[in-house]
């Protein structure tokens, strides 16, 4: 796993969801990369996100890919339009719906603790 | 202007024990004997990628193993666009003067080769590695958050989608070789076993073997088709970054080939469309424009697609019935499209057409490609 991304999972391990913005322009990013893809600019911060936001886009998945995702059929996955202006994947709590404001928890699972969105 | 002269499949399904380096063969030996060609006629060679023989040079493995001694060889990978994309360089080529017939093929045992885990694992890998596939997405689950949004904005139906699945069924049961060619209704979609919601089992594409093959040449053979436009738009790769699910870029590529074919929406009157899934089918006709926004399915329902309708659309089946078999399953599009334009549709044979409208999306509506034909 690349330095950023681990950056991010290590602050979902924290309880926190951490995301980029770039010092110059203000642009925040869910892809964490060294530049910021709006100006060029290299000076970027990670902040903790507010964690609110709104589902944009939502799925319940029945067939899983593998063994260490059937135990979780049925799961949510999402997309969240965050309070800051970018769109992230996350779990959801199964039954939400396009355009519900939701709030960031997250589950242990394999290693990781994955982003679940719950009704705010 | 570049042509095509010869179509080969090999039909798609099981393939028991056939690797991709078989396909391949049948496909070409078959497209060759279509176009009236030998092994020495040919001096280009572009193929698809394979999954299940994940080669770096598969191309020249190819070249050597059928025989053959290219001028220009390589193989590519733009998901399921790879077809157009591959079938518009090898045209780019022939026009450039840099091949005179250009052997064009995807083949892979997908379904034979590898476990149906696998199979998912695989193709999943077009999302982050970091931000979309550690939470269990996989391809249908991409194109089911695509539907949710798209249904949501357009007032799209589970029944709208479910007509396209219908469609293709019905298309296949004329088409030898189809992997899927049982007839089913709607209320069969609505009832099959979820996958990812809204998309059902019944809304995806089944994962075929099988393989097709192209020859594209400088020189019109007589009874083929011309490739008249060409143009591609690749906006995003991860659904994450696509800024608009009504824009994906489609309509550019689309907009692109029609303008170099010097050709409107309104002259097009055979269609080919990727349609891995129902919504990718329901996005496409509509983003593109022979549609409505939210009325596809009301022209499927009043025929319009179908063989004696205004816009014939995958009569082969498409890849919701004729199978999925990877970069196979994008070309077998094109190679129907010539067909029909060359008169070579046997028993499916839709009357006089002109002009074909083809395209091919890969990844999760991330690579566009669209081409125009025109019968000779
Ligand atoms: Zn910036």
């Amino acid at each position: 796993m690349e330095p950023l991304a681990r950056h991010f999972w290590d602050g979902c391990a924290a309880g926190e969801l951490r995301l980029r913005r770039c010092t110059s322009c203000d642009t925040w990013q869910t892809f964490p990369r060294e530049f910021c893809t709006a100006c060029g600019s290299t000076s970027l911060q990670w902040r903790r996100a507010a964690g609110t936001g709104t589902v944009h886009a939502a799925t319940l998945v029945t067939r899983a890919p593998s063994d260490a995702f059937r135990p979780l059929v049925p799961y949510a996955i999402l997309l969240v339009d965050l309070d800051e202006g970018v769109r992230m994947m996350a779990h959801g709590m199964p039954g939400l719906a396009i355009g519900q404001r939701v709030a960031v928890t997250f589950l242990a699972h394999e290693g990781r603790h994955l982003p679940r969105f719950v009704a705010l | 202007m570049a042509h095509i002269v010869g179509a080969g499949d090999t039909g798609f399904g099981r393939h028991e024990g056939r690797t991709t380096i078989d396909l391949m063969t049948q496909a070409a030996t078959a497209a060759l004997a279509d176009a009236g060609l030998r092994r020495g006629d040919i001096d280009g060679l572009i193929c698809g990628y394979s999954t299940t023989h994940p080669h770096l040079m598969l191309a020249t493995v190819f070249a050597e193993h059928f025989g053959l001694d290219p001028v220009y060889a390589h193989a590519m990978q733009a998901g399921g666009a790879t077809g157009c994309a591959m079938t518009m360089l090898a045209a780019r080529l022939a026009d450039a003067g840099q091949c005179r017939r250009i052997l064009v093929i995807g083949a892979e045992n997908r379904a034979t080769g590898q476990s149906r885990d696998s199979s998912i694992q695989t193709l999943a890998q077009v999302g982050h590695p970091d931000f979309e596939v550690p939470y269990g997405a996989t391809i249908p689950a991409y194109y089911a958050l695509l539907a949710s949004r798209y249904m949501h904005v357009h007032g799209v139906t589970e029944a709208d989608l479910a007509e396209f699945a219908v469609l293709m069924r019905g298309h296949a049961a004329n088409c030898p070789g189809a992997h899927q060619a049982a007839p089913i209704t709607v209320a069969d979609v609505l009832a099959s076993k979820p996958i990812a919601a809204p998309l059902k089992l019944l809304d995806c594409c089944p994962i075929s073997d099988g393989g097709v093959a192209l020859v594209v040449a400088a020189e019109a053979a007589g009874g083929g088709a011309h490739i008249a436009g060409m143009g591609q738009a690749h906006r995003h790769q991860h659904i994450t970054h696509a800024a608009d699910l009504t824009q994906t870029g489609a309509a550019l590529a689309a907009e692109r080939a029609l303008e170099e074919a010097w050709a409107g929406l309104d002259d097009i009157d055979y269609l080919a469309v990727y349609d891995s899934f129902t919504i990718t089918l329901t996005m496409l006709l509509e983003e593109i424009g022979f549609a409505p926004r939210g009325g596809a399915a009301a022209m499927a329902r009043a025929g319009a697609f179908g063989p004696a309708g205004s816009l014939p659309l995958n009569t082969h089946g498409g890849l919701l019935a004729f199978g999925h078999c990877g970069v196979g399953g994008g070309m077998a599009h094109i190679a129907e499209a010539y067909r029909q334009l060359a008169g070579k549709a046997g028993a499916r044979q839709v009357p006089d057409r002109r002009t074909a409208f083809v395209h091919g999306d890969g990844g999760v509506m991330s690579s566009h490609v669209s081409l125009v034909l025109r019968a000779e």
